[in-house]
């Protein structure tokens, strides 16, 4: 299996291979991050620029530590500060970037398909971190690789994603990221939360909880973002809370050892109580930990992709 | 230049307004058909051997967009004129959405100026239904209908108010010109940017439903009923919008709609990379919707195709999809886009394709165009049918290169457009 995009912009065109690929890349570079020196020289001398125009603390320094423990060089752009005011466009700014030579652009966006134009306009590689509702692949990879971890494969685990999906860019990602390999996907959340025709996407749908809860071996309680237009959906937050909150309650009637995964930053009595956010079945550090090892096995596989190019057009 | 007398030879003439369709020679004299017949002698005309060729009156295209004045920067009256020629369109209607807009003495004024100056083929006015397209002060009707408006239409918004809306109508039957209805419920529509279903599920975007177009429609339809005017429904995209114009039609309406190449060409489908060039309003539908489109068409439901030239710069296009201004630019490739989508498909022959894009929007304008018969202007499209093209940016005479065709193969190519009486030659 050989990995040929320079660029990362979605699970959704991803083939299985190529998301095994990443996954057990990931599993390689994981152990780099529990050695007394946490680095690696994989991408010694390249370049890799955060640009990010939404504020986003996680994702960014997770993909600064990974680029780091591959001894890349790290800028980091945030779009207040940059030109973007003074009206340049997107293009613009990546070409600006990649006239300093910088390799690879981590790039997060609030409007859906900024990465795959921008990826269409520039030779270096961008990786999506995060584009509107769109997808957030390199989240659904560590949520992934974090399942993976925990039950041995993805095949045949019924997963539930609760919450916002319908403005959610993380539930696209694992959608895509788990039916490929082979997991069944369940859908929860108020019907209004819920996008158009979503079944297509081969998953189920519920506004049930406890029915998304029922037969799950792992549940993905997304973010509820009452500061966005979610309150038109769902009036108040405790009443989502009392609807669709990840309880103790709720647990203890869903299956032994259920995994209970959040992308963070967690709402904690929203959509999931604090016991639960903390207890046994959460992993939910355990993926910011990995998310480590993915963004690592990401950034190399783009830059690999890169460079064969490289040598065919030379 | 426009006295030299033209005699066309041995082309295959379509003339759906005559009823003719058969291999005939068509005399040009004093930029006028002076004869069509078999066998016409040169006697010192200058003669277009049209051999092989398809001759159709000058497409009327109802739906265009000069940009001209205000947005110079996008298209000017030139520039889009020109394009008009090279898609084989003799006459547009200019819609009224420019900076100014077009819905006064004043501005009808400066755009008349504007056409004289510039203008290669002919421009017919489309003014605003209310005062800035704001959709609350009707417009002097018929005093726009003394200084030579044929059309009324707020196209971009759609009216939201019956009261007004009725009141347009009426003031519209009086002067006894049709109104365009740009029929969108942006209450519906809400800030949408795709096709709402698994298109903008898919793609993290919000979706314009089908609904937001056809119970607008249905409105106006209704409306229309209740004053007895003309209504012609632009830019028709979906299935539910067809089957309520075809029940307005049995009950005897005056109600005529329009469809654009790009909505029997490509379905929601074409938007999935985000490339903007694809992003109209209404938005591309699903292929269900494609197919009633082309169905409507077919059976004459949709009684024209218009192109909805809609040119904006790179700067407009060339952004994240959500901020693309929307719309597409289509008058050098409306024909070849129909030709190869419904005339090599079987859907419609010759003949009704030069109805729809020429003999019946004349019709809906009440304008003298669209037909080849002796004492018409010499307005006409000789088609090379078999002649296959690529569509790139720099083949298209548009100042902008919006282009959803940009890219793909069509069938038929304009080789002679001829404007009254003069000649453009475009294929060798």
């Amino acid at each position: 299996m050989i990995w040929n995009k320079k660029d990362l912009l979605g699970l959704e065109e991803l083939t299985k291979e190529e998301l095994e690929l990443i996954l057990s890349t990931a599993s390689s570079f994981k152990e780099v991050s529990s050695r007394e020196i946490k680095k690696v020289p994989a991408l010694r001398g390249r370049t890799v620029v955060n640009l990010f125009y939404e504020p986003s603390t996680r994702t960014r320094v997770s993909f600064e530590v990974a680029a780091k423990r591959l001894s890349a060089d790290v800028i980091n752009i945030a779009a207040e500060t940059s030109s973007v005011k003074k009206g340049e466009t997107l293009i613009d700014t990546g070409k600006n970037i990649e006239a300093l030579k910088a390799d690879i652009i981590v790039m997060r966006h609030n409007s859906s398909g900024a990465a795959a134009m921008l990826a269409r306009h520039l030779n270096i590689s961008v990786v999506n971190a995060g584009d509107g509702w769109h997808e957030h692949p390199t989240q659904a990879l560590l949520d992934i690789f974090t399942l993976k971890e925990k039950r041995g494969d993805i095949e045949g685990l019924n997963v539930s994603i609760v919450g916002d999906i319908a403005h959610s860019r993380v539930a696209r990602s694992n959608i895509w990221g788990l039916i490929k390999l082979g997991a069944r996907v369940t859908v929860c959340a108020p019907k209004l939360l819920i996008p158009a025709e979503i079944e297509a996407m081969g998953v189920s749908v519920t506004d049930n909880i406890d029915e998304a809860l029922s037969r799950a071996d792992a549940v993905d309680v997304l973010r509820m973002q009452f500061e966005r237009d979610v309150e038109l959906a769902f009036p108040k937050q405790l009443e989502y809370f009392k609807a669709f909150g990840i309880t103790p309650e709720r647990l203890s009637k869903a299956k032994k050892g259920i995994l209970v995964m959040h992308p963070g930053p967690i709402n904690r009595g929203i959509e999931i109580s604090s016991e639960v956010a903390d207890g046994l079945n959460s992993v939910i550090l355990e993926q910011v930990t990995n998310g480590i090892a993915v963004r690592m096995a990401v950034l190399f596989l783009v830059d690999q992709a890169r460079d064969g190019k490289r040598e065919n057009t030379d | 230049m426009e006295k030299e007398k033209i005699l066309i030879k041995g082309g295959r003439v379509i003339d759906p307004g005559n009823k003719i369709d058969d291999i005939l020679d068509i005399l040009i004299a004093d930029s006028k058909i002076s004869k069509v017949s078999k066998s016409i002698k040169p006697e010192g005309a200058r003669v277009l051997d049209a051999t092989g060729k398809i001759i159709i009156p000058g497409l009327v295209d109802m739906h265009v967009h000069l940009r001209e004045p205000g947005r110079e920067d996008k298209e000017t009256i030139y520039t889009a004129t020109r394009a008009a020629l090279h898609g084989g369109v003799t006459t547009v209607l200019a819609m009224p959405n420019t900076d100014p807009a077009i819905d006064s003495l004043g501005s009808v004024e400066i755009l008349k100026t504007a056409i004289s100056k510039s203008a290669q083929a002919k421009v017919f006015i489309c003014a605003a239904i209310t005062t800035g397209r704001k959709g609350r002060e009707l417009v002097d009707m018929a005093m726009l209908k003394r200084e030579g408006v044929v059309a009324f239409s707020d196209d971009g918004s759609s009216v939201d108010s019956n009261e007004i809306m009725l009141a347009a109508l009426r003031s519209a039957k009086k002067a006894g010109l049709p109104i365009i209805c740009h029929s969108e419920d942006k209450a519906l529509s809400n800030s949408g940017v795709v096709n709402l279903g698994f298109t903008s599920t898919r793609l993290g975007l919000k979706g314009i439903s089908n609904e937001s177009e056809y119970k607008r429609v249905a409105r106006d339809l209704d409306l229309a009923a209740q004053s007895e005017a003309a209504v012609h429904i632009a830019h028709v995209s979906c299935k539910e919008s067809v089957g309520v114009i075809a029940r307005a039609k049995k009950t005897g309406l005056r109600v005529t709609c329009e469809t654009a190449p790009h909505y029997f060409t490509f379905s929601e489908a074409a938007v999935l990379g985000y490339d903007t060039n694809f992003k109209m309003n209404p938005p591309l539908r699903s292929q269900e919707d494609v197919e009633a489109i082309k169905e409507g068409l077919a059976s004459g439901i949709i009684d024209v195709i218009a192109s909805d030239h809609a040119p904006h710069t790179e700067n407009e296009k060339e952004i994240e999809f959500e901020r693309a201004e929307f719309g597409v630019v289509g008058l050098d490739t409306e024909l070849a886009a129909a030709v190869t989508a419904l005339v090599d498909t079987g859907l419609l022959d010759w003949s009704g394709l030069a109805e729809k894009m020429s003999l019946n929007p004349a019709r809906i304008l009440g304008i003298d165009k669209g037909s080849l018969g002796a004492g018409k202007d010499a307005d006409i499209a000789i088609i090379e049918p078999g002649q296959k093209w690529q569509v790139s940016k720099d083949l298209l005479l548009s100042k902008s290169k919006n282009s959803s065709f940009i890219g793909k193969n069509l069938n038929g190519v304009v080789a002679y457009t001829i404007y009254r009486g003069v000649v453009h030659q475009w294929s060798s």
